[in-house]
Formats: C-alpha cells, sequence, structure tokens
C-alpha cells in the first residue's frame, strides 16, 4: 500500500515537471516568433473545451455560444468563487495535469498564475491584438501587466468605482454632495452632527482600499522583467491610510464590515448615508436597505483635488487559457466573444450583475436605463465615465491573498485602536517582500 | 454548516442525562440543579443556531435584515422552498438527492465492509492480524482532510476527477468503523455460535450473514450514522474533486451560492433555506436510530 502510494507520488511528481518544463519551454520559444504561431494555430476539425467560471447561469450563455459554433463545444464547470476554492482547484489541477481550457480569474490573482506558469499568453492568437482597441484601457493593462505582446487573458468585467448616497438625506439636511475628500471629510461631520454616519470603513476590504489608493494615483506593485517592486507605502498610500485614520479618530465613520446584517441594517435605517463602491455594488444596497427605495443617487467618487478626474477600481475579473491547453487559439475565440459581444455581456449581466469591460458593452441597452431603486437616475452613465477615468498603471502583486491577510489583521488592529491604518500597510510590506522572498520571486528592496 | 455536525451532540446529552441525573437526585438537589443548568445552556447553545435558522428560512428577504433575528415575520416558509426548488431548474433537488446517494449508498457499502473487516479481525487468527489492526487504527487519526489532496492527485492519474466515484470510493472506508465493529463482534458474537453454526454446515460468509451481522446490529446502527453524517458534512473532498453541478453535494453547492453572495444578493435566501432543509435528513434519521447509536457507541467504549 505505502509502497504503491509512494511509487504514484514519485510518477505524479515527474509528469507534473515534464509538464511544467514543456509548457515554459514552449512559453520560451514563443516570444521569439514562429513557434508561438504554430502554438496558438487553429485546429482541424471539432474541439471541445472546458471553461470553469463561479458566474450562477454562465451556462445559459455557453449555449448560445455552441448553438452558434459547431466546431468548437465548450462545457462549463463550476465551484465556489475564486478565494472560495476555485483558485486553489486550478493551481492543484496545473500540478495534476488536468486544467480546464478556461478559468475565470480575478485581476488581482492574475499575477500569482503568472509566476506559476499557469497562463498562455494569447498575443500571437488571431485577433487577440487586434481586439485591444475593444476594451477599456486600464482592463487591458489588467491581464497585459502592461507588457507589449504580452495577453494572459481576456477582461471580462470591472468595478469601476462611485458614490452611492442618501439623495434626499442630503437635500433634507441641507448638505452639499461632496466631489473632493475634503469636502466629504467636511460633509461626514455635518451628517455625524444628524447621529448617522457618512459612510463605515470596511476593515475587511483591503481591495475597497487598494481601489481608492488607486484612485489617488498611487500603485501597490511594479514589475521591471527582472524583480518585483512592493510598494504599499507610497505617499499616495499613505495620504488615503491618513485620511481615513482621521476619520476613525474623530469617530465620523462606523466600523463595521461590509456585508453583514448590521451593515444592511445602517443603510436600511438611515444611519449610513454614503458607499464608496463599485459598479457591481448596486445591488448590495438594493437588496440589504429595501425600505430606502428611490432614495439614492450615485455621483462621481470625490477628488483629491478640486477638478480632477480619477476613478478607482474594485474587483472585476478575467478569461484565462491555462497552460496545458491543447486549443489556445480556439480558447481564445471563445473568451473573446464571451467578453466582447454585446448578446454575451448583455446576459451576463442579467445574470449576475457583471459590469463589462468592453467599451461596446459600456454603452449596452440595459445600462442605460434608469435604475428605479436609484430613483430612476440612469446611475451606469456615471460608472462609465468612472471607468474611462481609470489609471491603467496599477499593478497586482502575486501573493495577493497574502497581502490583503496582513493588510487586513492591521486594518482590525488600526479600528480597534492599536496602531494605525498606515502602521498596517507597513506591516503588509515587510510581510509581502518576505512572502516573495520565500516564494523565491525576485523582488527589488 | 456547522450546525449539521451539532445535531448528534443535541441529542445524546439530553438523553443520557436522564439517567445519571435519577440516580444522583437522591444524593444532593444543589449538584441536580447544576448538572440540569449546564444542560439548558449547552442545549440553548445548539438549538438556537437552529432556531435562528429557521426563522430566517421564514423570511421574506426584504424581511430577513428588518426584523427580529429570532421571531417570526410574515410566514413565507412555503414560497421560500418553492423559489428555492424553481431556482435554476431545480439545481437544490439535485444537490439533496446527490447528498442522499453519497450518503446513503456510501455509508450502507462503508458498514458493510467495516463489519466485515472488522469481524474478520475478530473472530479469524492469522498472521499480522495486530499489525493490520494497528494500522487500521492509525487510519483514524488521520484527518479526512488531510487525504483530499493526494486522492485529487491520485484521481488525476487515472481521470476520475469529477466524476461520481471520485466522491463515493473514498466514502466507502472507515477506519473507525472497523474498529468498533471488531470490540463488538469479539464482545458479542461468541465462538461457540459460530461454531455451531459451522457444525450445522453454514459456510463462513452464510454464518456472518445470518448469524453474526444480526448479533452486531447495534454497532452496524452506529457506525452506518457516524458514516452518514460524515460523509452528508464532507466538503473539501467534493469541493476538490468536483467541478460539475449536477454531482454537487448539498454542501459544496450551497456553499458556492454564498461565495457569491456580494454580488448577487438574492442569493442569500436561497443558501438560507437550503441549508435548513439540508439538516432535516440529518435530524429525521438521528430520530429513527438514536437508541442504536447510543447503545453502540456505550459498546464501544466500555466492553
Amino acid at each position: 500500500m505505502r509502497i504503491t502510494k509512494r511509487a504514484a507520488t514519485v510518477a505524479l511528481l515527474t509528469a507534473a515537471t515534464v509538464a511544467l518544463t514543456g509548457c515554459s519551454a514552449a512559453g520560451t520559444s514563443g516570444g521569439s516568433g514562429d513557434g508561438d504561431a504554430a502554438a496558438c494555430a487553429p485546429a482541424e476539425g471539432k474541439v471541445e473545451l472546458t471553461f470553469t467560471s463561479w458566474i450562477p447561469g454562465i451556462e445559459d450563455v455557453v449555449d448560445v455560444w455552441n448553438e452558434a459554433n459547431p466546431d468548437i463545444q465548450v462545457a462549463v464547470q463550476t465551484g465556489p468563487n475564486g478565494n472560495g476554492g476555485t483558485y486553489a482547484n486550478f493551481f492543484n489541477q496545473l500540478e495534476a495535469g488536468n486544467a480546464p481550457d478556461l478559468g475565470q480569474i480575478e485581476y488581482d490573482a492574475l499575477p500569482n498564475f503568472r509566476v506559476q506558469d499557469g497562463l498562455v499568453n494569447l498575443a500571437s492568437c488571431d485577433g487577440v491584438m487586434d481586439a485591444k482597441a475593444d476594451f477599456v484601457d486600464w482592463t487591458w493593462g489588467q491581464v497585459s501587466f502592461n507588457e507589449d505582446d504580452a495577453v494572459y487573458a481576456i477582461p471580462q468585467d470591472s468595478g469601476p468605482m462611485a458614490m452611492f448616497y442618501r439623495a434626499d438625506l442630503f437635500e433634507a439636511n441641507g448638505i452639499a454632495i461632496p466631489t473632493t475628500w475634503e469636502e466629504y471629510a467636511t460633509a461626514a461631520e455635518q451628517v455625524r452632527a444628524t447621529g448617522a454616519y457618512i459612510t463605515n470603513f470596511s476593515q475587511g476590504d483591503i481591495n475597497q482600499f487598494a481601489g481608492l489608493v488607486w484612485q489617488a494615483g498611487g500603485t501597490w506593485f511594479g514589475n521591471d522583467g527582472d524583480n518585483w517592486n512592493v510598494d504599499l507605502t507610497g505617499e499616495e498610500s499613505i495620504k488615503v491610510a491618513d485620511y481615513w485614520q482621521d476619520l476613525i479618530d474623530r469617530d465620523l465613520v462606523s466600523t463595521v464590515p461590509a456585508w453583514t446584517t448590521e451593515w444592511d441594517n445602517a443603510y436600511n435605517s438611515s444611519a449610513a448615508w454614503t458607499w464608496n463602491s463599485a459598479a457591481w455594488g448596486a445591488n448590495s444596497i438594493a437588496s440589504g436597505a429595501p425600505d430606502t427605495a428611490g432614495k439614492w443617487a450615485v455621483a462621481e467618487s470625490p477628488q483629491w483635488e478640486a477638478g480632477d478626474e480619477a476613478s478607482g477600481n474594485w474587483g472585476g475579473s478575467s478569461t484565462a487559457v491555462f497552460t496545458g491547453s491543447e486549443h489556445p487559439y480556439e480558447a481564445a475565440q471563445f473568451a473573446l466573444w464571451l467578453n466582447s459581444s454585446s448578446e454575451s455581456l448583455t446576459m451576463l449581466n442579467e445574470a449576475a450583475n457583471l459590469y463589462p469591460a468592453a467599451k461596446a458593452g459600456l454603452e449596452l441597452p440595459v445600462l442605460k436605463e434608469g435604475v428605479e431603486f436609484y430613483g430612476d437616475q440612469p446611475i451606469y452613465d456615471v460608472f462609465a465615465k468612472a471607468s474611462s477615468e481609470v489609471s491603467a498603471d496599477f499593478v497586482w502583486g502575486p501573493t495577493m491573498t497574502q497581502t490583503y491577510n496582513d493588510v487586513s489583521d492591521g486594518f482590525k488592529a488600526a479600528v480597534s485602536g492599536n496602531g494605525t491604518l498606515a502602521d498596517a500597510l507597513t506591516t503588509g510590506q515587510t510581510a509581502t517582500v518576505d512572502a516573495l522572498k520565500a516564494q523565491s520571486i525576485p523582488v527589488k528592496e | 454548516m456547522s450546525a449539521l455536525t451539532e445535531t448528534p451532540t443535541v441529542i445524546r446529552p439530553a438523553k443520557r442525562g436522564n439517567t445519571p441525573v435519577a440516580k444522583v437526585a437522591k444524593e444532593s438537589p444543589l449538584s441536580r440543579v447544576g448538572a440540569m443548568t449546564v444542560m439548558l445552556v449547552f442545549t440553548l447553545y445548539f438549538l438556537i443556531p437552529i432556531w435562528w435558522l429557521f426563522i430566517a428560512g421564514t423570511k421574506s428577504s426584504s424581511q430577513f435584515t428588518t426584523t427580529s433575528p429570532l421571531w417570526f415575520a410574515d410566514f413565507n416558509l412555503f414560497a421560500n422552498i418553492g423559489n428555492l426548488v424553481a431556482y435554476r431548474d431545480g439545481v437544490f433537488l439535485k444537490w439533496m438527492l446527490n447528498s442522499a446517494l453519497y450518503a446513503g449508498a456510501g455509508a450502507l457499502l462503508a458498514t458493510l465492509f467495516a463489519a466485515m473487516c472488522g469481524y474478520a479481525l475478530a473472530k479469524y487468527r492469522f498472521p499480522g492480524r495486530e499489525l493490520l489492526f494497528n494500522i487500521v487504527l492509525g487510519g483514524v487519526l488521520v484527518p479526512a482532510t488531510a487525504l483530499a489532496l493526494p486522492l485529487f492527485l491520485i484521481f488525476s492519474q487515472v481521470s476520475l476527477t469529477n466524476t461520481f466515484w471520485a466522491v463515493f470510493l473514498p466514502s466507502l472506508v472507515s477506519p473507525f468503523g472497523v474498529y468498533l465493529t471488531r470490540i463488538f463482534a469479539s464482545a458479542s458474537v461468541p465462538d461457540e455460535l459460530i461454531e455451531a453454526a459451522r457444525l450445522d454446515g453454514a459456510g463462513e460468509v452464510r454464518t456472518f450473514f445470518t448469524v453474526s451481522v444480526k448479533l452486531m446490529f447495534p454497532a452496524l446502527v452506529t457506525v452506518f450514522l457516524f458514516q452518514f453524517v460524515a460523509i452528508w458534512n464532507n466538503f473539501f473532498l467534493p469541493l476538490i474533486m468536483l467541478r460539475d453541478e449536477t454531482l454537487f453535494p448539498v454542501t459544496l453547492g450551497l456553499y458556492a451560492w454564498n461565495s457569491q453572495v456580494n454580488q448577487i444578493p438574492e442569493l442569500r435566501g436561497y443558501v438560507l433555506i437550503g441549508a435548513l432543509l439540508s439538516i432535516i435528513p440529518l435530524i429525521v434519521l438521528f430520530l429513527l436510530l438514536q437508541r442504536f447509536w447510543r447503545n453502540g457507541l456505550g459498546a464501544g467504549s466500555v466492553k
């Protein structure tokens, strides 16, 4: 029993090593030109692909594709969301050599898969580079890591940020809608004077905080081709951290975690008035605070300097092709259709509130309509404008789960009075550099 | 989902408590009150989450956050169940059936195998018997979660991942069952009886099924229940093995929905009502079989 097990493990490891070496060899030769074109050529005859995504109802969208493309049949596989287990499964499958052809990966997890050699560079696949113009610039930056001739996934959805606010309460209390963060802090005082909070600072959602840093023009990671650069404590990050620390210190924002019953209740009972969140957040408020229907509105995010036009992004995912896929060409064609055809994007929006990354997707008729919960305001116009204002420079690091956890621990401590948000970033910085070193990922000190 | 594992504990202490209490009563009323208080606290501790779940299941999504979590608002239980069953062509019912199949058939076969193995270890003398038994005992110590990843890699080699068998086959193994049945068999199946059966001309297999199984029945029910609950609650193995939604057990399906709640808020209602429905089979099973379960557990620990 024991011996067979060991033999199996050895066989497995050997197989995995062979597979990985094979893949990286193909990748290197791909860079030189010829080999890549061969690697991404259409196959003869009928092709069957597997695609893992956790979006409920995506199989209906895939059915539409399958009907129109009898030679490229896609089978949907599913599971919990990425960090809930699907990413871990992808890594296991890559190791076992049975990864699906395509998989859904959020932008912040792409670098992790890339450093593990898990993704196929689709740049040489027919039509992929041409599609660059079809997607909002910054979303393309997320999947190309801002490199030329690199496309490691096709952008699917995005989370440009804006400010949800209680239009009725601001008006009734004669408080101006803040357009800068300075005004937001002033408004916070006025709101607090009525007994409510302007918003909550969510200690657990580091990607919301990252979105605010993104808006401020900060970046957390960089990669010069040889080394990763970690910069959680840059000037902009500290500026954002100090700003929120001040609001927390003066008890102008609450600290309830988002998506809890408490949090829902605060919105439903008018104890919280705004939420700086992403396009896909529209339904969170609508479902959590049903008694306030019709009283909400959406405005552009407050700016750091009056007259600026910058937005952050929170969330969003892409469709990637895994190494080991025998049909990257067909997979790329499917991924392009899935994420840029109006038919698919409309269905994805209706099934799972996905806010598209494709430029044409921002003009979908469903995203032009007024939304009843928001007083019939066509709120997605605000998000479309926000999307065009998101910087393309923000890059995620290869160990985001660890970074999120470390910073989140620090934020929780800061919220309960131990240290500050800026301290948490410093801790996160050190921990992230250590984590990269521990994984032998080259990092600049 | 952890409420599921707690269900057995709810029933056991309450029932078991009755006997000692009756004896102790003559000695000191104080210790009786003390024991009752402790039990009451624990009963509440285990039952309140279930009560909460039941209440949550009866509410419409808009009333869920806005009304008291421990008391009724408008009674929408049946409407909620209707919506859940209708959602995505009844995929929830499919998950319940899958769970019933994995747990029911899996536990039945696991019990049979464990019984045969334990019986053989108890009643036949052969070289390496103790070694074998000790290895099985070692298996009790290894948590199933730790084996999930190696199992995935092995199943990958034979292309069995993402199939029914990927979850079903590992469920057939119950080292604890072997341990329990061995202890029980050596205590409750007399050698003389087996000898008599042999003299009457029964083969070994027939002796096992017609004589020994009947004597070992309480232990077998215990093993069955134990394994049924373990498979029903098993979450990590299906999470790692399965990608096809139509193969999911109910635990994994609800977990997958729950991970989407931020983006698709209406799923929260389905998760709640689904969790409520998913514990009913376990409760029913325990109410029906609890006295066997108690006897079997006692036998394993004392004899």
